[in-house]
């Protein structure tokens, strides 16, 4: 039990799949301009990449290993990940409306977001095995969420702060996330 | 079409430059920065599938409907990054174990699915080549300077190829900041200032 709380914790703080990994950085600095789309993006990521976590694992053990296709796995992995978001997306606007009212736009953008498919090929290459692999997409999950809501925090007091102009919005956004990014680099000592 | 051949290329190199002018594609271009070698490296890889897959897009282009054209686009970018995968796997394996998953992570690069749909999709093939070549070289050059500034500094050498070139003397006192995560956001959160800069006079 103890590994997987340490497992847990350093996926989400110490190698933080956005700041200290530089995966999924496109919707990072995309949807962070309001709050309420930063949550609705870390909802939806949390939700696919549990899904998507698990789901590849299972594909790459007993499909791709099995048959020793393993050099198939990008193209696999994509696959499996645009056909799941799309799957998502059809059984949530049918059966649960208010859930997909608020993912909406969010979900179809989660197939070009590489922190999905980052976290899948991590699982992989770790030789996780199944539990290690759910609980780790779960915190890898649970960590994008953290470090885009609280940087769209940031980023909303950003906006009513007069920055100089060549600095203006991409540019003094990723700077705070440096700053951020430097926060989470503090954890680094901790397990 | 106004622009000429040349003019759809040269536009990757300073108007369009990824990742400064269209902000996409950053993931790769933080995190295997560490180096020059590297954003060299990667640089290349994506130039060569970004090339491939709008060549190939563009020939296609009006076979491929219009309702599933994101999923061909995504399954002929795959095709090449694996084609990428094992060439580099053969030839240069401490750099493939250097860039490790960014390679495969090209796929879901926003960048070349971007130009596949903007442009490929609705342009010949040559054009689309110029296009690509065009972007792709913007990009390793983006990846190079990027790579180049952090490497300085925070190791006083520069690798070209393999082997690192001191540029600063022994007595240095690396400035680790940069080579380390947060150095990367500052960086090119910089690089981009100094765009801004030089591109608004």
């Amino acid at each position: 039990m103890g590994d997987y709380v340490l497992l847990a914790i350093s996926c989400i703080l110490i190698n933080n799949i956005l700041l200290a990994q530089f995966l999924g950085n496109c919707p990072f600095l995309g949807t962070s301009k309001k709050m309420e789309t930063a949550v609705g993006m870390a909802m939806a990521v949390v939700f696919v990449l549990v899904m998507a976590g698990v789901i590849t694992w299972i594909l790459n053990t007993f499909v791709l290993v099995t048959l020793g296709l393993e050099y198939l796995r990008t193209i696999v992995f994509i696959l499996v990940i645009a056909s799941l978001v799309q799957f998502v997306e059809m059984f949530l606007k049918k059966s649960i409306p208010a859930l997909y009212a608020g993912l909406g736009i969010f979900l179809p953008l989660i197939t070009t977001n590489c922190a999905v498919m980052g976290a899948c090929l991590i699982n992989v290459n770790e030789e996780y095995n199944f539990m290690q692999a759910l609980v780790a997409s779960f915190s890898y999950a649970v960590g994008f969420g953290l470090a885009l809501i609280l940087f769209a925090g940031v980023r909303e007091k950003i906006l009513l702060a007069r920055v100089p102009k060549p600095l203006q919005d991409t540019s003094i956004a990723l700077v705070t996330a440096g700053i951020l990014s430097l926060t989470f680099f503090a954890f680094k000592g901790m397990v | 079409m106004a622009k000429s051949i040349a003019q759809e290329f040269t536009k990757g190199l300073w108007e369009e430059i990824p990742p400064f002018r269209l902000v996409l594609g950053l993931c790769p271009v933080l995190a295997v920065t560490k180096t020059v070698e590297n954003g060299i490296g990667m640089g290349l890889a994506t130039t060569f599938v970004l090339v491939c897959s709008n060549i190939l897009v563009s020939s296609l282009r009006k076979i491929i409907p219009g309702k599933v054209r994101i999923a061909c686009f995504i399954i002929i970018i795959a095709t090449f990054v694996t084609v990428v995968e094992l060439v580099m796997q053969a030839f240069t394996y401490p750099l493939f174990l250097k860039l490790g998953i960014f390679i495969p992570l090209i796929v879901v690069n926003c960048i070349v699915l971007g130009r596949s749909e903007a442009f490929a999709f609705k342009n010949g093939i040559v054009r689309s080549l110029a296009d690509g070549l065009g972007i792709g070289i913007g990009f390793t050059l983006a990846l190079a300077s990027l790579g180049a500034v952090r490497e300085l500094f925070g190791n006083g050498t520069l690798t070209i190829w393999e082997t690192p070139i001191q540029i600063f003397g022994p007595s240095f006192q690396p400035f680790t900041f940069m080579v380390e995560a947060p150095g990367a956001f500052v960086c090119l959160g910089l690089m981009l200032c100094l765009m801004n800069l030089v591109g608004s006079k």
